[in-house]
């Protein structure tokens, strides 16, 4: 074991600390990435939260995680495997080797390496010892105990002392990767502002973790990770959904009209609702409905009723939905509709991640009735694409299905956040009387778009509703022509958005062996994949949609710059499947994966590589 | 209350308050009734024509906003309240009605039914209740009594029918009025009424569907014994029925009894005194269970009581955040908390 201090200097490194759900995992993880932020490292994060609630402590059921990449280059993803992991029980170890690379580190609490929790982990021999961990570098540090000395003396029962082992931990971690603890010891001291012996348990515990990591010099030097040539400005840490929720209170100011959040409960959407409701005094109204469909409906009266009617779910509520959906459509009126995705189909996996709603969001209604279909791709952008959807949704007079998904929601990255007055305008399509007379579905001939005329301007008064139009009057009409062209109508309305989104842009050669196309959150992996084949010399440009339907109109002459086309999605084909409809005179390979979980870069090279 | 409203000269007319549109129920119906009453009850509310929202679901009735020339809405099928109460929340000076029947009410739209109910948004809700699915041509509902041949009872209905009011009561209804069809003045008055309440106000209206359930509440509407099957309400006033006024209604125990003045020493001072604005509500269910043949229908207003609304409490909720608030605009919040500068 070498003996050096000279920190050695790493591009990027993937860190996941895992451990019982009760071990402050998540908060562990997320104060590592803020103070890497804070040193100007890009970075991306996910937890890895369990199913259960409360699972019994020790088991493998109980086990939270949370990984998170930092780089002095551009980070893209949360990393396939980890270079260390931090285990703070047997449970922890068992549920997350598979994600540790061939030679990482594995940091252990050996305290709990005892035949009790082993056997809660389903551990028959101690794996530290029966040859199992041979191809890691095993770390074995007593931080209980450790953490215990340290604290002797201070007035604190036995399981307040030993909840600050995460700090303990923590405080390895930033003396292995060179990074001060200040930040933390301000959010330790801003957090139990009023139990201070709290705020000097852990800071004690923190500091005798850097202190042993550096005593024991358990790896053979640590490592910095210098600062990322990031682009200059201000930056917070943002998840997904919280993007997403403020994507909406800033397309609420900048329209004028306040945002009604009507929502049910449901994992992975319920933190949008958590977050928005924080924000009445921006004129925010949220409803936690008695169920999928009231939550909707009552999006849908808000939205009649001239004000910003958004409301989410994952596939199960979305399904449930869809009628209502459907009366958007036929109302013309303004709806955003958020799914986000996890495992499906029914109840499925609810904590894991799936692109499998795409066919529900393009096709989810009773008979034709298209909606808008936009998909973010990072967790910041669901902030930038939301507020797009607001913009199409208003202007268009139609709603909009925006496909966020479990990994993007939960997970997070630092994000240089814009000033309001930089974003897009939204106009509201406002009647203006200009001597035509009103009528209830008048349209705006470039858009085809109907005018947003609400209950209590005078004058106005008309009805709507889910049975079939007469065109302009609106009067209830059975005609057979007439339908067909309100069936057209509604149908161009949503096809004439296209004129009014950015082409579809291209990462890397815009003509050459192959095009990866993808959508939603598996940008990172793809655009991670795509660099590094480049690096070794193909030729290859990267096609991620954002705005699905309709598509931009420049994506038939991209596709058909390039000799293979390879769609990459975390389903069984359906984006594949559209673009077939779309665009027939193309072949496409595929790459789909329905574990519930993201693509490894690995998986994305070795599919191009068996097309190229 | 309402004497000042109905002394106001009225602005608007009943006129006002029709739609172009040619109303397609079948003749005969008792919705025509209902809707002419709707028509002469809105000149009476103190309200601007453009504030007035009609808000229904799907059934012969929900056909109604489109023959008033007010805003009106024609959902879908049960689900008219959660739209309501979006539409209330987001502009509360709006005055909404919502148009529903018992099966759109009952059936398909209950869950929605009974939380607009719970959360007494000021919204009014106005239930035809036929006992039947007209539109879908003649099936049983929630409110079919048991035995009723339909098409999709053919041998009887063996389900046990739901009363609305007592399902608006267990949701902690604070305002249930019944009344009927073939009674343009109760009815007119009790919508006025019920536009003044503050919080969701149900009404359920005895409607005859001659198509598929004709005389449904022949027991009550009936000419010659009617007055002996409806007692009509008043807070304050005596529990009287009968051609005479000679009927009453008294507790005896746990039950309602039918009394008869002048028989075994019986005066009206034994009678009941109603009390609409209690706020226990066990009497207002023992009034809204009685029917035919044993007792009368309870008609006019059954409850009426004072509780907050939701959208005042959202109101005040948004009022306090105001004051507790350390930012008023989205820059303001995206500069807040932790944030750094990459230089
Ligand atoms: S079916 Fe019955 S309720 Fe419907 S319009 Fe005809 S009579 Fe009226």
């Amino acid at each position: 074991m070498s003996k050096t201090t000279t920190p050695v200097e790493l591009e990027k490194v993937v860190i996941r600390f895992a451990g019982d759900s009760g071990d402050g995992m998540q908060l562990t993880g997320s104060q590592f990435t803020f103070t890497s932020a804070m040193l100007g490292n890009d970075l991306a994060t996910f937890p890895d939260f369990p199913a259960e609630i409360r699972a019994p402590q020790g088991t493998v059921e109980g086990v939270s995680g949370f990984q998170v990449q930092i780089g002095k280059v551009d980070i893209y993803t949360p990393g396939d495997r980890a270079d260390v992991l931090v285990a703070m029980n047997p449970a922890a170890l068992k549920s997350n080797l598979n994600w540790v690379r061939e030679g990482g580190n594995i940091i252990l609490d050996i305290d709990y390496f005892e035949d009790r929790n082993l056997k809660k982990a389903g551990y028959e021999t101690n794996p530290i010892d029966d040859g199992s961990l041979d191809d890691y570098k095993i770390i074995e540090a007593p931080i209980t105990s450790l953490t215990k000395t340290a604290l002797a003396g201070i007035e604190l029962d036995n399981k307040s002392i030993i909840r600050c082992k995460n700090m303990f931990a923590l405080g390895m971690m930033y003396w292995l990767f060179d990074r001060t603890s200040d930040e933390t010891i301000k959010f330790l001291e801003a957090k139990f502002r009023k139990k201070p012996v709290l705020i000097e348990a852990n800071k004690k515990a923190l500091n005798a973790g850097y202190n042993y990591a550096r005593t024991i010099r358990a790896i053979a030097s640590n490592y910095v990770i210098p600062p990322a040539s990031i682009e200059a400005g201000t930056y917070r840490h943002i998840s997904g959904n919280q993007a997403t929720a403020w994507g909406l209170l800033a397309a609420a100011e900048k329209v004028g009209r306040k945002l009604f959040y009507g929502s049910y409960p449901i994992t992975p959407a319920s933190d949008i609702l958590h977050e928005l409701t924080r924000y009445k005094n921006l004129g925010v109204i949220t409803l936690q409905a008695e169920d999928e469909i009231a939550a909707v409906c009552s999006s849908i009266g808000a939205s009649y009723a001239g004000q910003l009617g958004v409301t989410a779910s994952a596939g199960p509520g979305i399904a449930l939905k869809g009628e209502a959906i459907g009366l958007a459509v036929m109302a013309e009126i303004p709806l955003i509709v958020i799914d986000v995705q996890r495992g499906g189909p029914s109840t499925g996996l609810p904590t894991k991640t799936e692109q499998a709603d795409l066919n529900l969001a393009l096709y989810g209604r009773n008979s034709d009735s298209p909606c808008i279909v936009i998909a973010p791709s990072t967790p910041a952008n669901c902030f930038d694409y939301i507020y797009e959807a607001v913009r199409l949704t208003v202007e268009h007079m139609t709603p909009v299905m925006f496909l966020s998904d479990g990994y993007l929601a939960n997970g997070s990255q630092p994000w240089k956040f814009p000033k309001t007055a930089e974003l897009a305008d939204i106009t509201a399509p406002v009647f203006k009387e200009n001597g035509q007379e009103f009528q209830p579905y008048l349209r705006d001939p470039e858009k085809q778009s109907r005018y947003w005329v609400t209950p209590g301007m005078p004058g106005l008064e008309h009805r709507i509703g889910g049975l079939e139009k007469e065109e302009v009057t609106g009067n209830v009409s059975y005609d057979p022509q007439n339908h067909q062209k309100m069936i057209d109508i509604r149908q161009e309305k949503v096809d004439l958005v296209a004129n009014f989104i950015p082409g579809q842009d291209i990462i890397g050669d815009e003509s050459g062996e192959l095009l990866v196309i993808g959508w939603g959150s598996t940008y990172g992996s793809i655009l991670s994949a795509v660099k590094e084949l480049r690096k070794e010399g193909h030729k290859i440009g990267m096609a991620h949609i954002n705005y699905i339907n309709p598509l931009p109109k420049n994506m038939s002459s991209i596709f058909a710059n390039y000799n293979n086309l390879l769609v990459c999605e975390l389903n069984a084909g359906q984006m594949a499947g559209y673009l077939r409809t779309k665009f027939p005179e193309f072949k496409y390979h595929q790459l789909n994966k329905v574990q519930g979980l993201p693509f490894t870069i690995t998986e994305i090279k070795e599919r191009i590589n068996s097309i190229i | 209350m309402s004497d000042q409203i109905i002394d106001t000269p009225p602005k608007l007319t009943k006129k006002d308050f029709s739609s172009d549109q040619m109303v397609r129920w079948c003749p005969g119906c008792g919705d025509y009734a209902i809707l002419s009453a709707i028509q002469n009850a809105l000149p009476q509310i103190p309200e601007k024509k453009e504030d007035f929202v009609f808000i229904s679901g799907i059934g012969c009735a929900a056909r109604f906003p489109y023959y008033m020339n007010t805003y009106g809405f024609h959902t879908i099928h049960g689900r008219a309240p959660a739209v309501a109460t979006g539409v209330k929340l987001s502009n509360p000076k709006l005055n909404v009605w919502e148009i529903t029947g018992d099966g759109d009410a009952l059936a398909i739209g209950g869950n929605h039914f009974i939380h607009a109910i719970r959360r007494n948004v000021d919204i009014n809700i106005l239930l035809f209740n036929n006992e039947i699915y007209g539109l879908t041509k003649g099936q049983y509902s929630p409110t079919s009594r048991i035995g009723l041949i339909t098409k999709s009872t053919p041998m009887g209905g063996i389900e046990r029918p739901f009363s609305a009011g007592e399902l608006a009561l267990a949701a902690g209804g604070t305002f249930f009025a019944r009344t009927i069809d073939t009674n343009p003045k109760l009815m007119t008055q009790i919508f006025v009424d019920s536009s003044q309440h503050r919080g969701t106000a149900l009404i359920e209206i005895l409607q005859n569907c001659v198509i598929f359930n004709d005389k449904a509440h022949g027991a009550v509407t009936n000419k010659e014994n009617k007055d002996d099957f409806q007692l009509h309400l008043t807070h304050g006033e005596p529990m009287l029925f009968g051609t005479d006024r000679q009927k009453g209604l008294r507790l005896s125990g746990f039950k309602l009894e039918v009394i008869t003045i002048g028989e075994n020493g019986i005066t009206e001072d034994d009678v009941l005194v109603h009390d609409a604005h209690e706020k226990d509500s066990t009497l207002h269910n023992m009034l809204i269970r009685m029917s035919p043949p044993y007792f009368p229908m309870a008609l006019g207003i059954i409850r009426t009581v004072e509780d907050r609304t939701y959208d005042e409490l959202v109101e005040l909720q948004y009022q306090q955040s105001l004051e507790q608030a350390s930012f008023s605009t989205v820059d303001e919040l995206l500069q807040s908390g932790n944030t750094w500068e990459v230089k």
